[in-house]
């Protein structure tokens, strides 16, 4: 009863206004970037598109995670591959790109590849000239290697501290075998150097401005799907298998289709993400699968709410935002800081600032509800407008108040 | 001059004669002083032969110093010295007992001159005076040097050796420098072929480069027979190299073992994966570093029992840091694994972090104690002391783990709680106290493993860090709940992963061991040895 609240009462209003602002972000940053003069004070720097665009990649990431930890229970320690697989294939379709334009001024291979004196390309960097193909295959990529690591996985009912593990050795396992320079992904330097993308200058204003417009309406279209299908009957199956697996099972649904599902979209959606940050940041590198990476995804999405959609979003952005102020401060204290944050999220904030600020909201209006009930009884006065959810603005729910959090630990969904 | 020299040779054979192995010291400080009366390179060798004659050891170190260009002898009173020259200066040595004798300036000494054809003369006279040694340990090494570097020119010496040995080691020894030296000797086929076939039954691998190294010069029969004996020994090195990896398994599964042990009882008990597990192993091998740098600087023969103390001081160290961390935070999530999980991982950029701001980024050096230093070999294994150690420690632990979870009240406590929490509980076993000291003890545990760890790892902040992911592996893969899971958990991916190596590369061996649990884990979702039990399916 509490979690359907929590998840539906006036989520699809807040929604509709987050995906909005960001709408509104993506066409208003690139104009205040590139029409407003540098010497007017609404000018956007370049080095903040940059930024914020890079953020954005990771509310993205952040997003995906909640559909299958915050919906479906899982807690996947490995997004982070699909977000580096992704990556790497718009990584692959950057690299031909260069043309004959790399150090060596070879038009077929990578500089990477005529160092380690390789003749020819190798069969699975065909087609990669083709921005359409790449487009695929960061889609696919990540997919299929969730789809069949899901198959595998939830078909064997591997569920709860065990699946996270075997997620984490996966991006491990890729974090590996990516360092090979045999693997011939550019081992341990990965890709870099980039030139052009579609056609236009990666580092040109234009070009930057065009990606971080690009990765605002991905994030905005991405939390309306999930939204969507949150909301879907596929969506509360997600959630009755969070909550109640075997429950779910016996009532004959298939919970690891479920899990499938969710999964699959979710890696999909992690390696678009990965593909939009690697020409915003100009590299990417087998860094990117480090399993430290993966479990830092999780905090944001446990810091801003899991199973709130708009929550991860603003964890992302919170959390990133403050470490970048903080390893320009204090650069010593970062890991103290990062350290003490998933302390503290986990005991005393576990449904994040969106869910704890949801749970102080249903608690005023139920008390307002007694209240009510209570007046009637007693004086049976006129009946008055009850209080209704309004619509949540982003801004009101970054400033939560964290006096109101919840002190001790609420039920927790079961795994 | 040359009458009164002969002479002087005849007494020194006379003396060595009477005196046996050892002469008097007098005779030979004679003999050696008649060095800085040589004129040529003729002089000098009769010197070297008269002190061979002599047939006492230690003439060996004014004969090497001679052969290197070291021996010199004062220009004011003619008396000799090794004498290692640096600038201006040379530091002086006493020829006979090799004692420091003083620095003075070099300009007052005249180096005895040495050629190639005197060096080889030295080489045979320093040889057949260690082959004639009374200590066999000399003897042995002598004959492993005249079998690796082969000449012709010992086979008698050697024969004599061999006529007069009464230790067997040191006579098969030197029947094995025998056979080499014929091989590289012009003698009969005949020899050369029972030389071959004797070399062919040692079977490593000095002999394998000797006899490819003949094969290459010898021809027919001899050669055939060399072939034959090659592959003979190319067929036992390979059997001995299973025996190698499975000794380099077995050596990765300790460290696995004892790395993964501490989070085996703190997830089998509590059910709590501690992210921060790898950094109580960091701790441990960090209280190592302080003990040993209290040691050094202040109480430096205590050096060797450095690792012994601070074994128990790991111990609490990291319990206390374990205790605290399930008394502030894990108490408090209890039944919610995967905030745990986050909590802890929190808990390990904290504690890393930490470590990095007190010690610094680097590594820290942690020296090996006496004992723990070196190696040695059976047949063709290579062994060295600090592994061996490991494993003898590794096991040690888990041999008093098992031994406090199945015959101490404690560990019975622990196995109630594992199998069914709240009906312990509802026998009167403090659950809460179970957990905070079990937890302790896991932590203490990986406090031991970095004491261990800290003789073969970089000891540094990231240390936890190489370890963390493989002990998560051992103790899925062993099954959770259960010491001996873990056990074999750790020592077959040891193997597996040794055996992997050599085929497909160190770091593809490692991911094909990943993939292999990943789908091991589909197969058995609770790992080898699981628990049992309706609690297991909450």
């Amino acid at each position: 009863m509490i979690t359907q609240r929590l998840f539906t009462g006036g989520s699809s209003s807040r929604i509709l206004v987050v995906a909005v602002i960001l709408a509104a972000v993506a066409v208003l940053v690139p104009v205040l970037h590139l029409a407003v003069p540098p010497s007017s004070p609404f000018h956007v720097p370049n080095y903040m598109v940059t930024l914020v665009g890079k953020y954005l990649t990771y509310a993205l990431l952040a997003l995906a995670l909640d559909l299958v930890w915050g919906y479906c229970g899982i807690l996947s320690l490995g997004h982070g591959a699909f977000f580096a697989l992704g990556g790497y294939a718009m990584g692959m379709y950057l690299m031909r790109q260069i043309g004959d334009r790399g150090v060596y001024g070879n038009p077929i291979l990578p500089d990477f590849m005529v160092f380690l004196n390789w003749n020819e390309l190798p069969w699975f960097w065909y087609g990669f000239d083709q921005f359409w193909f790449a487009a695929i295959m960061i889609v696919l990529a990540p997919g299929a290697l969730a789809f069949v690591f899901g198959w595998f996985a939830f078909r064997s009912r591997v569920t709860g501290v065990y699946l996270s593990i075997i997620t984490q050795a996966l991006t491990y396992a890729l974090l590996l075998a990516f360092f090979r320079n045999d693997m011939g992904f550019g081992g341990n330097n990965g890709l870099t150097d980039f030139k052009d993308i579609l056609g236009f200058n990666v580092q040109a204003p234009e070009t930057r401005a065009g990606l971080f417009a690009a990765s605002a309406l991905a994030l905005a279209l991405a939390l309306l799907i999930t939204s969507a299908i949150t909301r879907s009957k596929y969506g509360m199956l997600m959630i009755a298998v969070r909550d109640a697996e075997s429950r779910t099972r016996f009532i004959g649904w298939r919970p690891e289709n479920v899990k499938v599902f969710a999964f699959t979209v979710s890696a999909v959606m992690a390696g678009i993400a990965g593909a939009l940050y690697v020409p915003q940041v100009g590299i990417i590198n087998p860094g990117e699968f480090a399993p430290a990476n993966s479990i830092e995804v999780v905090v944001w999405t446990a810091v801003g709410g899991r199973g709130t959609l708009v929550g991860p979003i603003i964890g992302a952005l919170l959390v990133n935002g403050g470490k970048s102020w903080f390893t320009g401060v204090l650069p010593e204290y970062w890991l103290f800081a990062l350290g003490g944050l998933f302390v503290a999220v986990t005991l005393f904030l576990p449904k994040g600032i969106v869910g704890t600020y949801d749970a102080w909201r249903a608690a005023r209006r139920d008390a307002a509800e007694r209240a009510r009930t209570k007046a009637e009884e007693d004086a049976a006065p006129p009946p008055v407008d009850p209080v209704t959810g309004r619509p949540a603005r982003n801004e009101d729910t970054a400033k939560a108040p964290s006096s109101d959090l919840a002190g001790g630990p609420a039920p927790q969904p079961a795994e | 001059m040359t009458v009164l020299r002969v002479l002087l040779v005849l007494i020194g054979l006379v003396l060595s004669g009477v005196s046996g192995a050892f002469a008097d010291d007098d005779a030979i400080r004679a003999t050696i002083g008649r060095f800085a009366e040589s004129k040529n390179f003729r002089d000098t060798e009769e010197v070297v032969r008269a002190l061979g004659a002599s047939g006492d050891v230690r003439v060996e170190r004014a004969l090497s110093a001679l052969s290197d260009g070291n021996l010199s002898f004062r220009k004011a009173d003619k008396a000799v010295f090794i004498a290692l020259e640096k600038g201006q200066t040379a530091t002086l040595f006493d020829p006979l007992t090799g004692d420091a004798a003083g620095e003075e300036p070099k300009g007052g000494f005249t180096k005895i001159k040495v050629n190639n054809s005197l060096r080889r003369t030295i080489r045979d006279v320093i040889s057949g005076l260690t082959l004639a040694s009374p200590d066999p340990v000399v003897r042995l090494a002598a004959a492993r040097t005249m079998f690796i570097a082969p000449d012709a020119g010992n086979l008698e010496a050697l024969d004599a050796a061999i006529a007069k040995e009464t230790v067997a080691s040191v006579k098969t020894a030197l029947e094995t420098a025998r056979a080499s030296t014929i091989l590289v000797s012009d003698a009969a086929d005949a020899a050369k072929l029972e030389a071959v076939a004797f070399l062919g039954k040692r079977g490593d691998r000095d002999t394998l480069s000797l006899l490819t190294g003949f094969a290459a010069r010898a021809q027919g029969e001899v050669q055939a027979a060399a072939q034959r004996a090659i592959d003979d020994i190319n067929a036992t090195l390979a059997l001995w190299d299973v025996g190698q990896n499975v000794w380099y398994g077995i050596s990765l599964g300790s460290v696995l073992l004892l790395a993964a042990i501490g989070l085996a009882i703190t997830f089998g008990v509590m059910g709590v994966i501690n992210m921060a597990h790898g950094e109580m192993v960091m701790i441990g091998a960090y209280t190592t570093f302080v003990v040993q740098s209290v040691i050094r600087t202040s109480y430096p023969w205590l050096f060797d029992w450095s690792l012994t103390i601070a074994l128990p001081l790991a111990f609490l160290v990291a319990g206390a840091v374990g205790l605290a961390l399930e008394r502030g935070i894990i108490r408090f999530l209890y039944g919610r694994p995967l905030e745990t999980l986050l909590a802890t991982w929190g808990v390990s950029l904290i504690l890393q972090q930490a470590v990095r701001t007190i010690f610094g980024p680097t590594n820290q050096e942690v020296g090996n104690p006496s004992w723990m230093s070196g190696g040695f070999q059976i047949g063709q294994l290579a062994l060295t002391w600090n592994r061996l150690w490991i494993v003898v420690f590794a096991l040690a632990v888990f041999g008093l783990l098992l031994y406090v979870f199945k015959r101490t009240a404690w560990g019975l406590q622990m196995r109630a709680v594992t199998a069914n929490r709240r009906m312990a509980s509802s026998m009167g076993i403090r659950t809460p106290w179970i957990d905070a000291f079990t937890f302790a003890l896991g932590s203490g545990i990986a406090g031991i493993a970095g004491v261990a760890l800290s003789q073969i790892d970089n000891v540094s902040p990231n240390l936890g860090q190489g370890y963390i992911i493989d002990s998560f592996m051992v103790v899925v893969f062993g099954g959770v709940g259960n010491l001996w899971g873990t056990l074999v958990g750790a020592f077959s991916l040891g193997i597996v992963n040794k055996f992997l190596e050599p085929y497909a590369g160190a770091v593809l061996g490692k991911i094909l061991v990943l993939v292999l649990i990943i789908l091991f884990i589909q197969k058995r979702p609770r790992g080898l040895f699981a628990l049992k039990g309706r609690s297991v399916e909450a």
